[in-house]
């Protein structure tokens, strides 16, 4: 991994800001994520953990502060250039194509890196057909990755909970993201499927993604992340090496309340 | 002992057995007018090309519902729009007098511009907030064909136009009886075989539409347009594709009806008319190609099959019991709510929505 000159981040957020109603859902949340690590965000329930995902990702505007993600501003950008730009996400609760098969549900996900329109969708020429061919190949591809190739030809709605997760994945590698962000990827989720995950997310890292991960299992925050930022009541009261933050008595106190600490 | 139902598979995908029966269904399309002239008479063969037109609606539908999932009850407003284009350049009214050829297209365009701008501020809407606006916009276009003969005369008002030229095709005028090898092929049959090439190129379209990038497109946007923008789907351009490709069909079909009937009035645009169609898409099978083509067929052959309920009861009971105008309605209204409680997801769905509506109801259940 060699970071580009200038910069070893990939995405940077400056004192991003989101009000709902008179509500604050973050309030003036920064960090940085380097190019190449695995870096969780973690917190209690309602610590604007998912709503700064939505605002990474284009589905909010912020109310203050900006995103510059590898060097270009991605503030008021819809959610699909910020996807062409090379973010890719996943949901907290699993938003697969349900009537699709698992192999369109990654078929789809290549969109964005295919050209096709209406005429070539008509005639069918050569430079459809190829594209298509390539569509179809690498969806297979990632399905095998993920480990459910086997599940390829069932809807979407069909698959078992932890097998819905990892399409989601693979519907989000099929974009060719630099970022991969991942809304609590374990939720539901049994011990040995955990271990399958961590492997794969391991292994996502290992190929060159960068991973933003929400995640509350905290064994594998521990053990996969390079570095945790901790939000609570949507500030940033905590940020560092994982060992370091369990430890900090600010997080200690945001998760086991006042009276404890 | 071999599975019979694998022995049917194997059976139906040989390449032998699949162009032998896609060569017996032309054969059967191509004597279809001649079989219902002999056996029903001519009206029969005016219903069977109107069948076909409104076969090539309701695929054009099937886009904007079917595929994309956005329930458009406004629909006809497209079909008025390629009638009337048609109608004002190919008659009487301004003495235009453009050829076929390039009306035809041209109808197909202007309408899809009419679907772009119905589509485009209707963007954020979903559901029935947007069958809402698009029967509004129904309305519109009705009311509008309704009132612009003052203070110019364009459309004639609710008059509508008359004597539209027929169609013609270079010197083959459609509206003239022709000889071919030793048949005679009269008016009727005419329109019934350019309307059926048409609808063939329709089907066409729509099957390569569905199976490709940009009908995955359509699925993802219907199924979860959250989860299509972050993977990088531009939902605003897909959405419009979807509105102008079912209205350029709505506009090709609106074009053939001026030229087959030779008048046009707003009476023909109302939102009964939308209704019907989208009766024919959903009762036939939403987003299927062959259920929306039984939906199309079936829904313009039982109100017509339902006339004879006059003289069926003559035969039955020696005198007519009750008003077959009425009875008909009643009847046609009885079958739509029968087909509706007994296939809910349509007489001939696809795979994928029959998978759906399983799910809803089992999940129905779940919750009971």
């Amino acid at each position: 991994m060699t970071p580009r000159p200038g910069s070893a981040a990939l995405l940077e957020a400056h004192a991003l800001s989101k009000y709902f109603g008179g509500l604050s859902a973050l309030a003036g949340v920064s960090l940085t994520v380097a190019r190449g690590e695995i870096f969780g965000l973690i917190g209690p329930n309602g610590a604007g953990k998912t709503t700064l995902f939505n605002v990474l990702t284009g589905l909010y505007a912020p109310n203050a502060g900006e995103c510059i993600f590898d060097g270009e501003r991605l503030t008021g950008m819809k959610p699909y250039r910020i996807a062409a730009r090379g973010i890719a996400r996943t949901f907290q609760n699993i938003r697969l194509f349900a009537n699709m098969s698992a192999l369109e549900n990654v078929m789809v996900g290549r969109h964005v890196r295919t050209r096709a329109g209406v005429a070539g969708a008509v005639l069918r020429g050569a430079a459809t057909r190829a594209e298509e061919r390539e569509i179809q190949a690498r969806a297979y591809e990632l399905l095998d990755y993920v480990g459910i190739a086997a599940r390829a030809a069932q809807p979407a709605f069909g698959l078992a909970y932890g097998d819905q997760r990892r399409l989601e994945i693979a519907r989000a590698l099929a974009t060719e993201p630099k970022l991969l962000a991942l809304d609590e990827p374990a939720a539901g989720m049994n011990a040995t499927e955990r271990a399958e995950l961590k492997r794969l997310l391991e292994r996502i890292r290992a190929s060159g993604v960068t991973l933003l991960l929400i995640e509350h299992d905290v064994r594998l925050v521990m053990g996969l992340c390079d570095r945790v930022a901790v939000l609570d009541y949507g500030r940033k009261i905590a940020e560092g090496a994982p060992r370091a933050v369990q430890r900090d008595p600010a997080v200690i106190e945001a998760y086991l309340g006042g009276a404890l600490a | 002992m071999p599975d019979f139902g694998q022995r049917w598979n194997r059976f139906r995908r040989d390449p032998r057995v699949v162009w032998g029966a896609a060569l017996a269904l032309m054969l059967l399309l191509l004597a279809l007018p001649f079989v219902t002239d002999w056996a029903a008479g001519r009206t029969w063969v005016r219903i069977a090309a109107f069948a076909l037109l409104y076969i090539m609606l309701a695929l054009g539908l099937n886009i904007v519902v079917g595929y994309a999932g956005l329930l458009d009850l406004g629909y006809v407003a497209f079909f008025a729009v390629g009638a009337y284009f048609y109608a004002l350049l190919a008659s009487p009214q301004f003495d235009l007098h453009l050829p076929f050829w390039i009306l035809l297209p041209a109808g197909a365009g202007v309408a899809c511009v009419f679907g772009v701008l119905l589509g485009a501020p209707t963007l954020r809407l979903r559901g029935d907030y947007l069958a809402i606006v698009t029967l509004g916009f129904g309305e519109i276009i009705r009311i509008f064909l309704v009132n612009l003969n003052a203070p110019i005369n364009i459309t004639n008002g609710p008059q509508g136009v008359n004597l539209i030229d027929p169609i013609r095709l270079g010197d083959f005028s459609l509206a003239q009886t022709h000889t071919v090898l030793g048949f005679s092929i009269p008016t009727v049959y005419n329109y019934y075989y350019l309307f059926l090439v048409l609808t063939l190129a329709v089907i066409f379209l729509s099957v390569r539409l569905e199976d490709s990038r940009i009908g995955r497109a359509w699925a993802a946007v219907r199924e979860d347009e959250v989860a299509a923008a972050a993977i990088g789907i531009n939902t605003r351009d897909v959405k419009l594709l979807a509105f102008a490709m079912g209205a350029s069909f709505g506009g090709v079909s609106g074009g053939l009806f001026a030229g087959f009937q030779g008048f046009v009035s707003p009476e023909s645009f109302t939102i009964i008319e939308s209704i019907m169609i989208l009766c024919m898409v959903v009762l036939g099978g939403m987003g299927h190609i062959p259920g929306v083509i039984l939906g199309a067929v079936l829904l313009v052959v039982l109100p017509e099959a339902l006339r004879y309920l006059g003289p069926l009861q003559q035969a039955l009971f020696g005198r007519v019991l009750a008003d077959p105008a009425d009875l008909r309605l009643l009847v046609f209204g009885l079958a739509l709510i029968l087909v509706m409680l007994l296939r809910p997801s349509g007489l001939w769905p696809s795979a994928l929505r029959r998978r759906e509506l399983a799910a809803g109801g089992s999940a129905a259940e779940a919750r009971a």
